[in-house]
């Protein structure tokens, strides 16, 4: 691929063909505010804020625009900053006011993006404030849907569609009505959402947000133990307890991605339900026991079922080698060829 | 119902592209789009249940609710603006005890507005059912109203 | 059968039809004559004709355009000319089998003129009329004139000859003429069409496509629906000859639901132009091939732009596409070249290739050449369409062939173009109509809607009006129009509610330059025009509203108060027993009082209170009322 040169607010940059002026500016390490781009999706176009003025006489959005040679882009002409401005003040004059309990505070792309084009309290005084009141919707165990947080930049949309291909959401109705939704704004919990979280990580502001999250303290790297694909994995720790996953975006497994188990199934770790100890039913309760005496149990009830009449179902979440010493068990101990394992996430 | 819904999308098999064609056929045979027609018209497609609404819920002529036996469309049309569409409208929403977008208890009027139903020189008007009321005042609202039987 | 054998048995009968023994009566029943009371019309001239023994076709035609004087009848007795009537009723066209068709009274009171060379005494002609002299019926050909259920009426006036023309000419050839004639786009942003038909000829790609925009979505224009249903072979005409040119197979009519109408008479047209070989395999015996399907559009204005029209007909949402992106001539239908034009312009092409691009640029100015046509309507005596030649000015339109303004009001404002467009004061009456001066002086050509407003309309309710319309209409994918359209009409909603603040003003002229700068698409892009004409020309009326809240059209309901004169009121109780609130009391032949804390300012006991008292009167501010008090 051939490498062009252009410049932005006076500074040449080089960048590949095929690259979009934001793509260049980005890995160039100049900040173009954007809020409905993201670098796993094909781009929309639709917040306008990465607005720019290109060879001084056209108004476009760099985030659609491929790269040319020679091509000069101003991101600080005084046209693009009143639109850039104006645009990001309407969604704040839409926007809830509760910054600080919001969980998206401090990683929130519409107050980085606020902060970057100035946005002060007499420039947002003189609009009309309205915020939507649509009920949260809860339905998921794992994460809420706030639509008044919503700044519709799309990007869940996309992501259920280009990256997991499930399409559980879209957008629905048209103009100041229209809002993310699933087939008749169900909740969520009532459509094909497989909980994967992709968007929840991708929003940019709070619409999408984890349920009871804690900030880590520090972070671990990882593999998820939950099945043979093997996803690299932040987990996100808390004096001894893990409080998050994370997925390994360098990881060359996922690249970041996760399913729902591996982001959310976390919460057994800590779980006062857990087995602990070995539990054996003696007259029908199940009771505590040590190791030898649930080996001798299992020793002795397993030597009468030998043969056609048993059969074993091995786990994804043990060792490879734990798996082979299973089947190995099943066929030379145990006498059968039934065995076969859960590996079908 | 699903026999009459099976009926009108036995055509579509697959075909993506017929989605709107589709929601009126369907619309026209049921009256309005329950969720388990885009349901159904969703797995006659093959496409996803939330495309099927957000392409219809886009669209002024599709409906989710049941809808009265009449329709009245008062036309906020530019000419019927200017000459008191405004005026119609409140009367309309006062006689029926509705407001826009309602039906009436009794199930006889759903009560819209329409962006223009292209009779701009009898300006104001309201279309009923298929009829249109042309050139109305807010008093003539109520005698056409009390006027019609059911 | 040849062309000319279909042209000479089609002229045939048409002639037969002209100059029959037969009188016939002719009878606009488009939708506006329907509305009007058309189809209930033809019921009573056919009662009438059987109770009398009276021998009389009645043919059904499309609308000529004068839409005030709807139904309209015209009668066409052999040897005499055609009078056209004005107004007919159910009583009135009794009247005239029996003075007319059986007698000789033509009843000149009753007409709006004769049509046509011949004349009859004591009735002017109407081309004539000042309604009427200014006009150029172009697109307008054979609305009225001939019956659009019929294709031989079409073939027998001018009918796909430009077709049968083409097609003995090369693509470039075609592609060539309509270059020359400076035709440009009709739908309402004047793009030289023979530029989109030449991209759409070197577009490369085996599969093309033609796309007719019918989807008139723009509130107060009804012109190409009027096409449509009185002429629809012209249109189907031109979207074969935009198939040759291009090199394309199929084409798509896009509709709105809302003209049902208009899809039965194009469903007819296309299947007779099938029966007579103008549509289908090797179309009049050459190789070219063509077919049309109509698309009957669910109602978003926003489908007026021509991506997201194309998104539709593929079944999705509405949504224009975003810039930069190929242009719809490179992509465009399943990303599939497309040329896509108005109603007006594909039925503009089969006169600009019979008759050449010479006689098509003989009238209009030398940037906009050819006819426009306009919805006339608002406060005006002479609502309905009209095509005039590009050039005349707007004070020509509304005082000449509109007669000037309804009711003896003054004129205060027109408004062209749509949501999209402006509106232009007094002072600019003498703009004349073409695509550049409209766009200097700040409106736009549009699609054609004109709307004449006079002292009693208020001009920051109007921006409010297409502001709720385009709030309403945008589609709500890019931050500017979606909430930039929310936040201008929730300002202007305040002003009107006498909540303005000082500096509202200025924050209106400064997002609407952001929207229009900001939008993905035209929509968004042009949303704010209506709030920019006014507080351009109008911006009196803004302030009367934030200083004094006072609405000076009287107009914006929390700025106005009703209240009885002492000295005019006769006490006739008519006033009290209309109000819909019973804020009004008093008793009979005492003066009545309104209940300012039970008014709804509704207005109907100042438009019940007979002429002879004007006892009630409308105040703005509200204080003035106190004041009387």
């Amino acid at each position: 691929m051939s490498s062009v040169t252009i410049t932005i607010d006076g500074i040449k940059i080089s960048a590949e063909e095929g690259m979009t002026v934001l793509q260049a500016a980005q890995a160039n390490g100049l900040y173009i505010p954007n809020l409905c781009n993201h670098p796993d999706l094909r781009p929309a176009g639709l917040c306008r804020v990465c607005v720019v003025k290109q060879d001084d006489w056209k108004i476009t959005i760099s985030c659609k625009l491929p790269v040319k040679e020679g091509m000069v882009i101003s991101t600080e002409d005084p046209a693009v900053q009143q639109i850039r401005k104006n645009t990001v003040e309407l969604l704040i004059a839409n926007h809830p006011m509760t910054c600080l309990t919001c969980e998206a505070d401090s990683k929130c792309e519409l107050q980085r993006v606020a902060h970057y084009v100035g946005i002060t309290p007499d420039s947002i005084n003189r609009y009309r404030r309205s915020v939507r009141s649509i009920p949260l919707d809860t339905s998921n165990p794992f994460f809420d849907i706030d639509h008044n947080k919503c700044i519709m930049c799309g990007i869940c949309v996309r992501t259920c569609d280009e990256l997991q291909n499930i399409n559980a959401i879209d957008y629905a109705q048209r103009g100041v009505a229209s809002l993310i939704s699933t087939l008749g704004n169900k909740p969520i919990a009532e459509s094909r959402c497989e909980s994967c979280g992709e968007c929840v990580v991708r929003c940019p502001v709070a619409a999408l947000a984890t349920k009871k999250s804690l900030q880590p303290m520090r972070e671990v790297r990882s593999i998820c133990s939950y099945c043979g694909v093997g996803c690299g994995i932040h987990l996100g720790v808390r004096g001894d307890k893990i409080v998050g996953v994370r997925g390994d975006q360098e990881n060359p497994v996922n690249r970041g991605s996760l399913c729902v188990k591996g982001r959310f199934g976390y919460r057994f770790i800590n779980h006062p339900e857990r087995l602990t100890t070995p539990l054996v039913k003696k007259d029908g309760v199940l009771v505590e026991a040590s190791w030898d005496e649930a080996l001798d149990r299992i020793v002795e009830k397993f030597s009468e079922h030998k043969g056609e009449k048993f059969a074993a179902l091995a786990s994804a979440r043990i060792t490879n080698e734990d798996n082979y010493l299973i089947q190995k068990f099943t066929r030379a101990v145990m006498g059968t060829n039934n065995i076969d394992h859960c590996a079908r996430l | 119902m699903h026999e009459r819904l099976s009926e009108v999308l036995s055509p579509y098999k697959g075909r993506r592209d017929a989605l709107i064609p589709i929601l009126q056929n369907v619309q026209a045979e049921i009256g309005y789009l329950p969720d388990e027609a885009m349901l159904e018209i969703a797995k006659t497609t093959g496409l996803p249940e939330s495309r099927v609404y957000a392409v219809a819920s886009f669209y002024a002529q599709f409906r989710f609710k049941p809808r009265g036996r009449h329709t009245i469309m008062v036309c906020r049309g530019t000419a019927c603006h200017v000459r008191g569409a405004e005026k119609i409208l409140e009367e309309t929403e006062r006689a029926l005890g509705i407001v826009e977008g309602e039906t009436t208890e009794d199930k006889k009027y759903t009560l819209e507005t329409v962006a223009c139903i292209g009779c701009c020189a009898l300006a104001p008007c309201i279309m009923i059912d298929e009829d249109v009321e042309a050139k109305l005042t807010p008093k003539m609202v109520s005698e056409i109203l009390d006027g019609r039987a059911e | 059968m040849s062309f000319a054998e279909l042209q000479k048995k089609a002229r045939q009968e048409w002639d037969e039809l002209q100059n029959g023994d037969i009188p016939q009566i002719i009878v606009g029943t488009a939708t506006c004559g329907r509305s009007a009371g058309a189809m209930a019309v033809i019921k009573a001239f056919e009662d009438a004709l059987k109770e009398k023994g009276v021998q009389a076709v009645i043919v059904e035609v499309g609308c000529i355009g004068p839409c005030y004087a709807e139904p309209l009848v015209n009668i066409a007795k052999p040897g005499k000319a055609v009078i056209a009537y004005r107004n007919v009723t159910k009583a009135m066209a009794a009247e005239l089998v029996d003075s007319y068709l059986i007698g000789d009274d033509p009843l000149p009171h009753y007409t709006l003129g004769t049509i046509g060379e011949k004349t009859v005494e004591g009735i002017p002609r109407i081309l004539d009329t000042p309604s009427f002299k200014p006009q150029e019926r172009r697109v307008f050909r054979n609305c009225g004139i001939i019956d659009p259920t019929n294709i031989n009426h079409y073939l027998a006036n001018e009918g796909y000859a430009g077709l049968n023309k083409a097609l003995g000419m090369t693509q470039e050839a075609v592609v060539d003429e309509m270059k020359r004639s400076g035709l440009r786009g009709r739908g309402g942003g004047g793009f030289p069409a023979g530029r989109k038909w030449e991209a759409g000829l070197k577009a490369k790609g085996s599969q093309k496509y033609v796309v007719c925009n019918a989807d008139e979505g723009d509130p107060g224009a009804f012109m190409d629906r009027a096409v449509i249903e009185g002429d629809p072979h012209s249109v189907i005409e031109g979207m074969i000859i935009a198939g040759y040119a291009i090199g394309a197979d199929t084409g798509y009519i896009y509709v709105r639901a809302e003209y049902p109408l208009a899809i039965r008479r194009l469903e007819r047209a296309i299947k007779q132009a099938h029966e007579k070989g103008f549509l289908g395999k090797n179309i009049l015996g050459t190789d070219f091939s063509f077919d049309i399907n109509i698309f009957p559009g669910a109602g978003a204005f926003v489908c007026g732009e021509s991506t997201a029209l194309t998104l539709s007909i593929e079944g999705k949402r509405g949504m224009p596409r975003v810039a930069p992106r190929p242009r719809t001539t490179e992509a465009g239908l399943y990303d599939k070249p497309t040329l896509l034009n108005n109603v007006k312009t594909f039925s503009s092409a089969p006169m600009i290739i019979t008759r050449g691009a010479e006689w098509f640029a003989s009238v209009g100015t030398e940037k906009s050449t050819g006819t426009a046509i306009f919805a006339l309507t608002g406060k005006v005596n002479n609502c309905g369409l009209i095509e005039v030649p590009m050039g005349i000015t707007l004070r020509e339109i509304i005082f000449d062939i509109g007669g000037g303004i309804a009711d003896g009001g003054k004129f205060k404002a027109v408004q062209t173009g749509g949501p999209s467009g402006g509106c232009l004061p007094e002072a600019l009456l003498d703009t004349p109509i073409d695509y550049d001066s409209l766009d200097a002086a700040g409106s736009i050509m549009g699609s054609g809607g004109m709307v004449v407003m006079d002292e009693k309309t208020c001009m920051v309710d109007v921006a409010r009006y297409f502001l709720d319309f385009t709030e309403i209409e945008s589609c709500g994918q890019c931050v500017p129009c979606r909430l930039g359209t929310k936040q201008l009409l929730d300002i202007l909603k305040d002003i009107c509610k006498g909540k303005g603040k000082k500096k509202d003003l200025e924050l209106l002229v400064e997002l609407s330059h952001s929207v229009h700068g900001g939008s993905v698409c035209g929509l968004g892009q042009t949303a704010a025009n209506p709030v920019l004409s006014t507080i351009r020309y109008f911006r009196d009326e803004y302030e009367a509203h934030i200083n004094d809240k006072c609405c000076p059209a009287k107009v914006c309901k929390p700025l106005i108060a009703f209240h009885i004169l002492e000295d005019k009121c006769a006490g006739c109780t008519l006033c009290a027993r209309s109000c819909p609130v019973s804020a009004i009391s008093g008793e009979k032949k005492k003066v009545h009082v309104i209940d300012q804390k039970l008014c709804v300012q509704c207005g109907v006991c100042m438009e019940k209170c007979p002429k002879k008292f004007s006892a009630v009167e409308c105040v703005s501010p509200k204080e003035k009322i106190m004041e009387v008090a």
